[in-house]
Formats: C-alpha cells, sequence, structure tokens
C-alpha cells in the first residue's frame, strides 16, 4: 500500500551493470547482420519473394516505431501523469524510427518487383489518374519527406526529455505540451499517406480511406504489447523497482485491450461497407483474402487478433500479473505479424496462402536493426524522465 | 426474508441501528479501518466527504462482483440482438436484400455491438443500484446531527449492530482507541 511520499532507490532509474539488456546493441546487430545476410543469400531463389518479405518486415517494425511515437506524443497533448514512468521507454522505441531509412532504401531499390503501378507503359485510365501520388520518384521524395518528419519529431521529443534529466527545466515540458497536438496532425497525416504509398497501393485500383487508421490501430497494438514485455523484463533484470508497477502495467494491459477492440471495431468498419455495397473495384480486395487459400488466415485474424484478446484481456487480474499480461502482449506481437503478412502477401501470392523462410529471415534482420537502435537508445540515458514534473505523480499512482 | 423490496433498505432489526464515531481527517480514519477491520467486523462502513485512495483496502472490502453481472448482461445483450435478427429476416420476415442471403450476419454486427453495449451499460449503472440497495430514501444514520458533517468536513465509521462482533461496549471502546473523537449510538427510529 503507497501513501504518501514513498521511497525510490534512483539507481533503479538505470540498467544494472552486467545486464543482458546492456547488451541489447550486440544481440540486435548480430541478428540484423544474420537475419539480413540470409535474407540476401535466399534472394537469388525468389527475388520477387525477398521485397516483399522484406516489405512485411518493414511495415511491422515502422508500425512499432510509429506507434511509440504516438504514444510519446499523446502523453504530452495530454499532460499524462500515470505514464511518465514509461515514458522514455517508449521514446527509445520511436527513436528505432530513425534508423528504418536504411530499411527503406533497399524496398525502393525493389519498386518494380513489388508494385505494379511501376509498370508506367500498362496504366490504365484510373491509375493514369493516380500517378501524381504513386510512380517510382513520387516514392522516394515522400518517403524522404515522412522520414525526415517523423525523424524530427522523434529527435526533438526525446532529445528535450533527456536534457530534462539535467537541467529539471520545466520550460522544456510546456514547449513540448504546446507543440505535441500539431504533431500530432502531422503524425496522422504522414501515417496515412505512408500507409497509402507502401501498402494500399500494393493493390493499386482498390481503395480504402480507413486504410491509415487500420494500420494506425495495429501499430498501437504492437507498441502496448511491446512496452508491457519491456517493462516486465526490465524488472526481471532489477531495474525500475518501485518506478513501473503494477500500477502501469495495469494501464499498459488496458490500453493494449483498448486498442485490440479498436482495431476489430475498424478492421470491421472496413470490411462492413465494402461488403454491403458490393462494388466490383472494392471487393477484389475482400475476394482475394477470403479465397479458399487466405480464408482461414482472414478466420484466424478475427479471432486470434480480436476474439480470444479481447475475452482474455478483459479481467483486471490478467492484466496485473506478470505471466498473464506476458503472454497476452507475446501473443498480440505475433498476431500482429499475421495481420500485417494478411494485409501484404495476397498481393504476391494471389489467392494461394503463402509464408515462407525469407518471412522470417527478414522479420529477425530489420527487427534486428530496430531492437539494436532501441538498445543503443536505452543505455544512453536513465530508464524514466528523471526530473519531469509530474514525476512523482506518475510513481505514486494507482488504479482503483 | 425472501426477495429484498426495492426501497425498503435492509438493515439491522431491533432498537439500536449501531454506533457512529467521528474522526479527524482523512489519515486518522484511514488507520481506524485497518483496525476494525484486523478486529474482524464485517457489518460496518466508512462516510468521508471526498474519496480517501486505498480506503477500500483498508477496509478490506472484497472486489465487487458488479463485473461479472455486467459480462453477463453484455453477452446476452450481444446475444439475443443478434438471435432477434436472425428470428426476423429469415423467419418472421424473410426479405431479400440486395441480393444477399437472408442471413447476411454482418449487416448484423452493428446491432449486436450496440445491445452488447447497451445491456453491458445498463446493468452496470443498475446493477450498482441494487447491489447498493439504493434508491434508499431514509437511513438509520440521518438521524444523527453529527452525521450532517459527513457531506462537509466530518470522516465518519458506522459499525452496525447485527454484525456478529457487535458489543455496544467493547466496538465503542475500540473505536475510541482507534482514535475517534466522538462515538454515539444511532437508533433505529
Amino acid at each position: 500500500m503507497s501513501h504518501g511520499p514513498r521511497i525510490v532507490d534512483a539507481a533503479q532509474m538505470n540498467l544494472p551493470a552486467g545486464s543482458l539488456w546492456r547488451r541489447l546493441p550486440l544481440f540486435g546487430a548480430v541478428a540484423a547482420v544474420l537475419g539480413i545476410g540470409v535474407s540476401y543469400a535466399l534472394r537469388g531463389g525468389d527475388e520477387k519473394q525477398f521485397y516483399y518479405s522484406w516489405l512485411v518486415a518493414f511495415l511491422y517494425f515502422m508500425s512499432l516505431g510509429l506507434g511509440a511515437l504516438f504514444f510519446v506524443l499523446l502523453q504530452y497533448a495530454t499532460k499524462t501523469g500515470w505514464g511518465i514512468v514509461v515514458r522514455r521507454l517508449a521514446e527509445n522505441t520511436a527513436a528505432g524510427l530513425m534508423v528504418m531509412f536504411l530499411a527503406f532504401l533497399p524496398l525502393y531499390s525493389g519498386l518494380n518487383k513489388i508494385y505494379s503501378w511501376t509498370d508506367e507503359a500498362h496504366l490504365d485510365e484510373i491509375l493514369r489518374g493516380k500517378m501524381w501520388f504513386l510512380g517510382s520518384d513520387k516514392y522516394l521524395v515522400f518517403g524522404v519527406v515522412y522520414f525526415a518528419i517523423w525523424t524530427f519529431l522523434v529527435w526533438w521529443f526525446r532529445s528535450g526529455s533527456v536534457k530534462q534529466d539535467q537541467s529539471g527545466d520545466e520550460a522544456l515540458t510546456r514547449r513540448r505540451i504546446f507543440w505535441a497536438g500539431p504533431a500530432i496532425i502531422l503524425f496522422a497525416l504522414t501515417t496515412t499517406f505512408a500507409s497509402f504509398h507502401w501498402a494500399m497501393s500494393l493493390a493499386p485500383h482498390w481503395y480504402s480511406t480507413i486504410f491509415g487508421v487500420y494500420y494506425f490501430a495495429g501499430a498501437l497494438v504492437c507498441v502496448f504489447a511491446f512496452l508491457s514485455l519491456v517493462v516486465i523484463g526490465l524488472r526481471r533484470a532489477g531495474a525500475l523497482e518501485g518506478f513501473v508497477t503494477v500500477e502501469h502495467r495495469h494501464d499498459l494491459g488496458k490500453l493494449l485491450f483498448a486498442f485490440v477492440v479498436f482495431w476489430a471495431y475498424i478492421g470491421f468498419s472496413q470490411f462492413f461497407l465494402i461488403w454491403y455495397a458490393n462494388i466490383p473495384e472494392e471487393t477484389e480486395w475482400y475476394l482475394e483474402r477470403l479465397g479458399h487459400g487466405w480464408q482461414p488466415v482472414t478466420v484466424f485474424l478475427a479471432i486470434g487478433h480480436f476474439g480470444l484478446p479481447f475475452f482474455f484481456l478483459m479481467s483486471r487480474h490478467i492484466k496485473r500479473r506478470n505471466l498473464t499480461l506476458g503472454l497476452g502482449s507475446a501473443w498480440m506481437l505475433f498476431m500482429h505479424f499475421v495481420d500485417i503478412h494478411w494485409l501484404v502477401m495476397p498481393a504476391y501470392h494471389g489467392k494461394e496462402f503463402g509464408l515462407t523462410l525469407m518471412d522470417f529471415t527478414t522479420m529477425l534482420g530489420i527487427g534486428g536493426l530496430f531492437l539494436a537502435t532501441f538498445g543503443f537508445f536505452l543505455t544512453r540515458a536513465k530508464l524514466v524522465p528523471a526530473r519531469d514534473p509530474r514525476l512523482i505523480e506518475s510513481i505514486s499512482f494507482e488504479n482503483f | 426474508m425472501g426477495l429484498p423490496l426495492p426501497m425498503v433498505p435492509r438493515l439491522p432489526a431491533g432498537k439500536s441501528y449501531g454506533l457512529l464515531a467521528r474522526f479527524e481527517d482523512a489519515a486518522s480514519i484511514y488507520r481506524a479501518c485497518e483496525k476494525v477491520r484486523d478486529a474482524g467486523y464485517t457489518k460496518w462502513d466508512s462516510h468521508t466527504p471526498f474519496a480517501v485512495h486505498g480506503l477500500d483496502r483498508a477496509m478490506g472490502l472484497q472486489a465487487s462482483r458488479l463485473p461479472w453481472v455486467v459480462l453477463l448482461a453484455g453477452l446476452s445483450g450481444a446475444t439475443g440482438g443478434m438471435l432477434l435478427q436472425y428470428w426476423v429476416a429469415v423467419h418472421a420476415y424473410p426479405l431479400v436484400i440486395s441480393g444477399k442471403p437472408l442471413f447476411s450476419w454482418p449487416a448484423f454486427v452493428p446491432v449486436t455491438f450496440e445491445l452488447g453495449v447497451l445491456f453491458a451499460a445498463a446493468a452496470a449503472v443498475f446493477g450498482m443500484f441494487a447491489f447498493n440497495q439504493l434508491p434508499m430514501l431514509f437511513h438509520p444514520l440521518f438521524s444523527s446531527r453529527n452525521f450532517e458533517a459527513a457531506t462537509d468536513d466530518g470522516f465518519f465509521i458506522s459499525i452496525e449492530s447485527w454484525d456478529p462482533k457487535y458489543d455496544e461496549a467493547e466496538t465503542s471502546t475500540l473505536l475510541r482507541e482507534a482514535g475517534a473523537l466522538e462515538v454515539e449510538v444511532v437508533d433505529n427510529e
């Protein structure tokens, strides 16, 4: 029971010496070299498959970084009290976005293997009308703009937070609260159009205005599952004792649950309108996914990404226990992969379901790259914003 | 006893309702609640002008049964919503709409969802009423003039006379030892 001031040990804000977490950059780098190396070696067998697998892994870890960036922006925009102790972890996760540009470049080099609109000689009337947005040069220019904006946001929000660890200057927090609103607008626009460019244009005739929101919903599921696991892992490693308590894990679990529901709401809404109107140019996308090869995956997604976790994560006892919250989070990280795979792969495999070794090696490679960056930033600063004006409020936070 | 009648609170029978003790502030009532809890009392309550964090644990309150009621109501609302639409669309008044099968379940999802939410929300509100024996138009504690401070600056513990451990003299001593400013016997009139 915590009442009034509670004594916390400031050393808990640092990773313990000799902790495996300190070697995360190394482990990540090894995984990156191994994963990308093996993928590259397998590439000769099926070059198209390589690029599609790369795109899935790229979209997966982009969503993790973007979800984390949104969580940081949201904390400032809402002047969050409870979440200060996990904000630095989200900032470090978002920092992974900064190296993801390296994973974007190979994608650009394989553009004509992935997107049918790259063949400008064979475009019909509809696609010619979309070429102000699509096209190889625009793909690169937009990509650079997206990454420039995200990198700037990640850097600006994280560096001010780290600077405050030393100075304790409250003006740093106030400035970020002021700019968080405009930054969220910028985030919404860039994430939406990036998902249009990277994923929706796989079926260039098809369009869904809610597609960006769908990708965003999956991203938030991914980041809250990831943060729950990181928090549990760090506590096991002997850090954050007294800072991140069962109350904060409970709240991460609540947000995970909320976005599992939000994801289902958005996913069903998209399906629902297209199913009702039944217009061929819209239904083609679902016909591919409801054909005999992909139908089991679609059903698995509905049950595994919504039905099961909805009932599993509902109880507060589940969210407050490390084991059950960890299991739920790991499951959602897996289901998010199924989701992205389902989003992308029918564009390559058509009506037949396909899963190859390269789907895993690219995940290992890009995941290694992302986690190495996350680990690098994790070791560079304290694990919590040490002198944030709301830190005490966050530490003593309790759920009713 | 039978089923509780609405608006007739179930309260201790007999002349005396129980004891009412006033405390200085949030911290002292918190410690007093822990003492009453540890003494093994079960039929008692605390009354504060604002929510005192953690008081539920100091009182040793069990988790509410309300979530189970809400879950059951939500599930039956959703199930009922889907079944109702199925019955209407397939049996009672079959109509082919835009060439779709009679049982076009996606079309029924919004209503199913809404009914689930409606039933769950209604169960949460009215279930809370039921567990709290609300609406209750009169309560014996209202006969105490002191108790009027409960909505202003008074912190109170009331122990009801039908508690198995209740003994007017002993319980009164316990409350005083726990730091009560004053203890009074409240009649059941």
